[in-house]
């Protein structure tokens, strides 16, 4: 009761961005994605173009990001979007088009899509949810998931001899003379949801100079498909997730950033990490 | 280009339809026999006369669903392959029927299974019309038979697609797409303007002004009750389509004894055929099919009433049969002869195996 006497509008440092719907999102509880949509429905607020924005969302845990982003959006087949999205934007150069993924979506499925949509340079925003693993369906392998990570159906681990190596696709994004901003990024702590939300905000600001593709990853937890709590999740994202995917600016401008080397960019050594 | 008469290709015809109809935008991959639709269109270049978005995708995969984005902004997007290109385009027809997109899709449909030949077939009948994707969906399935009517068809293509919202198939196979036959053109048909576009298509992504809740485009309902609802208002326009939208051409059926049943190549082939019959004094007809969803079950029925037997003409294993029996209620005699394989029969051929199957 008490608590209401400050509720003033001189005391009022933050409000939820109105580009959010108040539909309950139904993701779980220390879930990454949740935040990765309030950062974009900030910037999309920010940047005042709630009125141009069309966003695609495929298959995966965000399937039902519409119900939560309150601009006009499309619901794509599994691995599509980079697809559906060539063409509004082509359609509809004035708008602001973005493609929010997960991994399994855009890594596996979708990864000719994505690449091709990525060469073609086209001038879209794509968000790219890396949780190292197939949320939807119950926490199968995905191509990101890193060796010796178990999953639904990597019960002992995922093996290179078996599986193959996680798949990089942001830094072979990177290499691709179509994308004009590549970075990978996190949402675990106010610091990063900071740094991400810039990304976000450069990545849309991108589209006004029609000079190829932006492309944020960012790096996510997935504690039900993992089997964690939310804190423990972020713990082990940090440990074991980072080391692989290592967060920051890859490319900025159309040029690979300066720490960026050869051996940054391959990375073939991947490390093996153990989990319950 | 105004209303002229020309010679060109079936393929050709469809691209030109589609810049003189006011198409916004085209993606396609490249596929023998129906290369020409694309190839012509990069070589008119309508994107600095009229304004259309052209473009050459990675796969047919990629094709369809730029065809999905695109024409889910309430744009007229469209695409064309064959046979192989459609089948890996099913799952993106689903999506779209299943989201009430309109859109237009050609088919030139060639001989398979599997890569099969590069030479005309009318084997994909059952995908087309009996939902080659997953779900109770149907596609308008209409099917020229004349190098005119691949152009004019995708004028109607877009009435149907708009006034139903529901993507529309123009299946027609190699060899009326390769043939060359006169056309007359028309004069062409503005795109849409912004304010027409949104009159058009309410429902589409364009961009959520103020004065409106957001647009969503999406076939998910993880609530079944609403997706059966869903299912039932899906059910209830397919049945509105197969009230009004029935299209066929009935070639001398009054005094027929005997008729042949085709579309396309084969409806052309029968023409012949017919004449040749008339010519020997057998009182031979022709139903034409032109939609082949809705499929003209009624006129069939009223034909069955008339006449001794039916032949039923396709370049396939007999697959049309199903329905012409169905609508029929297997009443009469009926009896299906193709070739296949990319062989196109003779009218002689075709005579023969009425005299011998039907007519006795
Ligand atoms: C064609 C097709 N194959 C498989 C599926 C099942 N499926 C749904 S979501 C999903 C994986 C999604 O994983 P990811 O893209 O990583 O998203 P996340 O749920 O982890 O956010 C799969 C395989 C599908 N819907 N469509
Ligand atoms: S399953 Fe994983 S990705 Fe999906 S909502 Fe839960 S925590 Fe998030
Ligand atoms: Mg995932």
């Amino acid at each position: 009761m008490a608590n209401l006497d400050i509720v003033k509008p001189e005391n009022l440092v933050y409000t939820k961005t109105k580009v959010l719907t108040d539909n309950v999102m139904h993701y779980c509880p220390g879930c990454g994605h949740g935040t990765a949509h309030r950062i974009i429905a900030e910037v999309i607020d920010e940047m005042g173009i709630q009125d141009k924005t069309i966003g695609v969302s495929p298959v995966g845990c965000s399937v039902l990001a519409y119900n939560y982003f309150d601009v006009d959006f499309q619901e794509a087949a599994h691995g599509r979007a980079p697809a559906v999205a060539t063409a509004i934007k082509r359609l509809n150069p004035d708008c602001f088009v973005f493609t929010y993924q997960g991994d399994g979506d855009l890594a596996a499925i979708g990864t000719a899509e994505t690449l091709h949509a990525a060469n073609r340079g086209e001038n879209i925003t794509m968000v790219f949810i890396n949780n190292g693993i197939y949320g939807m369906t119950g926490g199968q392998m995905a191509p990101t998931t890193l060796v010796g990570m178990k999953s639904a159906t990597t019960p002992y681990g995922r093996r290179v001899d078996l599986n193959g190596y996680p798949l990089r696709i942001t830094e072979l994004l990177a290499t691709l003379p179509g994308t004009y901003y590549v970075t990978r990024q996190s949402v675990h702590t106010p610091g990063n949801v900071r740094k991400a939300k810039a990304a976000i905000r450069k990545a849309f600001e991108n589209q006004k100079l029609n000079k190829g593709l932006s492309f944020v990853e960012i790096c996510s937890s997935c504690n039900s498909g993992w089997k964690m709590t939310p804190v423990q999740a972020n713990k082990w994202m940090e440990e074991n997730m980072f080391p692989n995917y290592p967060l920051g600016d890859i490319k900025v401008d159309g040029k690979l950033c300066e720490n960026i080397t050869a051996e940054r960019l391959v990375l073939d050594h991947p490390l093996t990490v153990v989990n319950k | 280009m105004a209303k002229e008469l020309k010679l060109m290709k079936g393929n050709e015809a469809i691209a030109r339809a589609m810049i003189a109809s006011g198409t916004d935008g085209y993606f396609g991959y490249p596929i023998t026999p129906q290369s020409e639709v694309m190839e012509t269109l990069m070589a008119e270049k309508p994107w600095e006369t009229t304004g259309m978005v052209v473009l050459q995708a990675e796969s047919e995969l990629a094709s369809i669903n730029m065809v999905y984005g695109g024409a889910a902004t309430g744009k007229k997007v469209a695409t064309s392959s064959s046979s192989p290109g459609i089948s890996l385009m099913q799952e993106g027809l689903t999506y779209l029927a299943g989201a009430e997109i309109p859109c237009v899709i050609m088919n030139a449909m060639r001989g398979g299974p599997g890569l099969g030949t590069i030479q005309p077939a009318q084997s994909d009948y059952f995908q087309s019309v009996k939902g080659g994707g997953h779900g109770d969906y149907q596609l308008y399935t209409i099917a020229p038979s004349s190098v005119q009517e691949m152009y004019d068809f995708v004028f109607d293509a877009w009435d149907i697609a708009f006034k139903y919202r529901n993507p529309v198939l123009i299946l027609t196979d190699g060899a009326i797409g390769q043939c060359m036959e006169k056309c007359y053109t028309r004069d062409y048909i503005p795109r849409w303007t912004e304010e027409e576009r949104r009159q058009h298509a309410p429902w589409g992504t364009w961009g959520k002004p103020a004065t409106r809740s957001h647009n969503i485009i999406t076939s998910l309902e993880l609530e079944s009750s609403r997706q059966e609802v869903f299912n039932q208002k899906l059910q209830a326009k397919y049945r509105e389509m197969e009230e009004k939208e029935v299209r066929f051409e009935a070639l001398n059926c009054e005094d027929a004894d005997y008729i042949f049943v085709a579309y396309g190549t084969s409806a052309r082939i029968c023409m012949k055929s017919m004449e040749l019959a008339r010519a020997k004094g057998l009182k031979v007809g022709l139903l034409r099919l032109i939609t082949l969803y809705p499929f003209p079950k009624k006129q069939i029925a009223e034909l069955a009433k008339k006449v001794k037997g039916m032949l039923c003409v396709e370049m396939s294993a007999g697959q049309m049969i199903e329905d012409v029996k169905l609508a029929a209620n297997c009443s009469i005699p009926i009896e299906h002869y193709g070739r296949f394989g990319g062989i196109i029969p003779s009218p002689e051929e075709v005579l023969e195996a009425m005299e011998k199957e039907i007519i006795k």
